[in-house]
C-alpha cells in the first residue's frame, strides 16, 4: 500500500519535472529561433517557400470549413433570433461570432492539424535520417536555416488564414440567411457594418491568430526538432504536436478572450 | 591516434566500439570526457560555435545514408554549401556543382530527387556534396554499407582519388575489410572504444594477431564474441539436463 503510494509520487514527481524541463527547452529553443531568424529575413525566398507549404496548402481546408462553419451559424442564428423576433441582426452575429472567436480558433485548429503536424513530421524525419546532422556538420545552423523560416511562415500564413476562414464564413452565413431563409439583405449586411469595430473586434481577432500562429508553430517546431529519431518517436511528436496546440490554443484563447473583451 | 595530411585512414571494429563517436568527436558534435581532438593546430572541444563552425567548413562527412536533403534536387544538395558559405555567382556555382557530380559519375542526375536515386548513387551524390568545397578533411561513415559489388569497387575508388586530388587527409569507419585494405594507408583497430592494432594494410593482412586475424578473415571463432552476452541456453528453451 505504502510503496504504491511511493511509486504513484515518484511518477507524478518525474512527469512533473519532466514537462517543466521540455517547457523550459521550448522556451529556450522559442528564442534561439528569434535570435537565428536574421538569415530569414534576408533571404526572404527561404520564408516564401515555406509560406506556400504552411499557408498555400491549407487554404482548401480553410475555406470549405469556413464555409460550413459560417452555413451552420446561418441557421443556428436565425433559429436563435427568431425566437425574440431579430432575424435582421443575423448579420451582425454572424460577422461578430466569426471574427472574434470562431475564425481565429477554428482555423488555428485547423491549422495545427493539417500544417503543423506536417512541420514536426517533416523536421522529425529530417533528424531520423540525419539531414540535420549533415547540415551541423556543414556548418550550416539548422534553426537558422530550417527552423526560423518555417517559423515565421506560420506566424505570418495564421492571421491571413483566419481573415479568410472568417471572410468566406460571412458568407456561408449570407447564403444561408438571406439566400436561403429570405433574411432582409440590406438588414443582414447593414447590422454587420454597424456591429462590428475594427478595433475591438478585427484588430482583436488579428491578434488571437497571430498568438495562435505563433504558439502553434513553435510547439510544431519543437516538437519536430526533439522528435526521437525513430518512426515510432516522429509519430508520437505528430500526436503531441496536435494535442499540446489544440489545448494551448483552447487556454489561450480563454485567457485572450478575458483580456481583450472584459467589460466590453 | 594520429591522421596525417594526406594520408587515407581506416578505423575499423564491430558494431558499436566507438567508430562513428569517433567521427562525432572530430566534428565538435561530443565533446569528450577525457582526451582531446586536435585538428590543423586547434583543439576541438575548446572552440566556441563560431570557430567550430569555421572549422567545419574546412571539414566535409558522408554519413553512413547519405542524408541528402530530400526536399532538394541532386542539383541544389551538391550546391548548397556553396549558397551557404560563398558569394559566388550562380552561373560558378553551376559549373562547380556539374564538376563534382562529374567527378562521382552523376552529371545526368542534376535535375533528380533524392527518392528517385538509387542506394549506390545517392551514396556518391553525398560524396561530391561532401567534398562540394574541396575540404582539408574528410570523413566517411560506412561508405560502403549496403552496396553492391559495382557501386562499392567505384565508390572505394573515389575515395581514393578524390583524397588524391584534394591533397585532404580522409578517415574512413567501415567494416568492409577487403575494399578498404585495397585503397587506404593506414588502418586502426577499434574495441571498446581503445586502439586493440595498427598498420599498413600489408602489416594487417601479415598480421598474426588472434584480433586482426579473425577480423580480416571474418572467422566466427576468436577473441571477438558473436553473441551478445545472456542466460544459459538450455534454460532459455526450458530444456532439462540429460
Amino acid at each position: 500500500m505504502v510503496s504504491a503510494f511511493v511509486a504513484a509520487i515518484r511518477v507524478t514527481g518525474h512527469r512533473s519535472i519532466n514537462a517543466v524541463w521540455r517547457t523550459g527547452m521550448a522556451t529556450r529553443f522559442f528564442f534561439l529561433t528569434l535570435m537565428y531568424s536574421g538569415n530569414s529575413f534576408r533571404r526572404f525566398h527561404l520564408i516564401v517557400k515555406e509560406l506556400f507549404s504552411t499557408g498555400v496548402l491549407s487554404l482548401i481546408i480553410i475555406v470549405v470549413a469556413g464555409l460550413f462553419v459560417g452555413m451552420v451559424l446561418g441557421l443556428q442564428g436565425y433559429e436563435t433570433l427568431r425566437r425574440y423576433g431579430s432575424e435582421s441582426a443575423l448579420g451582425s452575429m454572424v460577422a461578430l461570432s466569426l471574427v472574434r472567436e470562431l475564425g481565429p480558433v477554428v482555423a488555428a485548429l485547423l491549422f495545427a492539424s493539417r500544417a503543423g503536424s506536417a512541420m514536426t513530421a517533416e523536421i522529425g524525419l529530417m533528424r531520423a535520417t540525419e539531414q540535420i546532422s549533415a547540415m551541423e556538420m556543414m556548418a550550416v545552423n539548422p534553426i537558422a536555416r530550417i527552423v526560423a523560416p518555417r517559423f515565421w511562415a506560420g506566424v505570418i500564413s495564421m492571421p491571413l488564414l483566419a481573415a479568410l476562414f472568417s471572410a468566406v464564413g460571412v458568407f456561408g452565413g449570407y447564403f444561408v440567411g438571406v439566400i436561403q431563409i429570405g433574411v432582409d439583405e440590406g438588414s443582414f449586411w447593414s447590422q454587420m457594418q454597424a456591429a462590428v469595430d475594427f478595433r475591438d473586434d478585427i484588430l482583436n481577432g488579428v491578434i488571437k491568430s497571430f498568438v495562435f500562429g505563433t504558439v502553434v508553430t513553435i510547439i510544431a517546431l519543437f516538437e519536430g526538432y526533439d522528435a526521437p529519431p525513430t518512426a515510432e518517436g516522429v509519430s508520437g511528436a505528430t500526436t503531441r504536436t496536435v494535442v499540446t496546440s489544440s489545448l494551448a490554443i483552447l487556454m489561450l484563447d480563454f485567457v485572450l478572450t478575458a483580456i481583450m473583451f472584459r467589460g466590453n | 591516434m594520429t591522421f596525417p595530411k594526406g594520408k587515407l585512414i581506416a578505423i575499423m571494429g564491430l558494431s558499436g566500439c566507438g567508430k562513428t563517436t569517433l567521427l562525432r568527436h572530430i566534428g565538435g558534435v561530443l565533446k569528450p570526457t577525457k582526451g582531446y581532438v586536435k585538428v590543423g593546430g586547434q583543439i576541438i572541444h575548446e572552440l566556441d560555435h563560431d570557430a567550430l563552425y569555421a572549422m567545419r567548413r574546412k571539414m566535409g562527412m558522408l554519413f553512413q545514408f547519405g542524408a541528402l536533403f530530400t526536399d532538394m534536387s541532386v542539383y541544389d544538395n551538391v550546391a548548397f554549401q556553396m549558397r551557404e558559405h560563398t558569394s559566388l555567382p550562380e552561373d560558378l556555382i553551376h559549373d562547380l556543382v556539374l564538376m563534382k557530380l562529374h567527378a562521382v559519375g552523376l552529371r545526368g542526375t542534376q535535375h533528380l530527387m533524392p527518392s528517385e536515386l538509387s542506394g549506390g548513387m545517392a551514396r556518391r551524390v553525398a560524396l561530391a556534396r561532401a567534398v562540394a568545397l574541396d575540404p582539408m578533411l574528410i570523413m566517411y561513415d560506412e561508405p560502403f554499407a549496403g552496396l553492391d559489388p559495382i557501386s562499392l569497387t567505384v565508390v572505394g575508388d573515389l575515395v581514393r582519388r578524390l583524397n588524391d586530388a584534394l591533397g585532404a587527409t580522409t578517415v574512413l569507419v567501415t567494416h568492409d575489410v577487403q575494399e578498404s585494405l585495397k585503397i587506404v594507408d593506414y588502418v586502426y583497430f577499434m574495441e571498446n572504444g581503445v586502439i586493440v592494432a595498427e598498420g599498413t594494410p600489408e602489416e594487417i593482412r601479415a598480421s598474426d594477431k588472434a584480433f586482426v586475424h579473425q577480423f580480416v578473415h571474418g572467422e566466427m571463432d576468436g577473441p571477438l564474441p558473436f553473441h551478445y552476452p545472456g542466460g544459459d541456453y538450455r534454460q532459455d528453451l526450458n530444456l532439462r539436463a540429460g
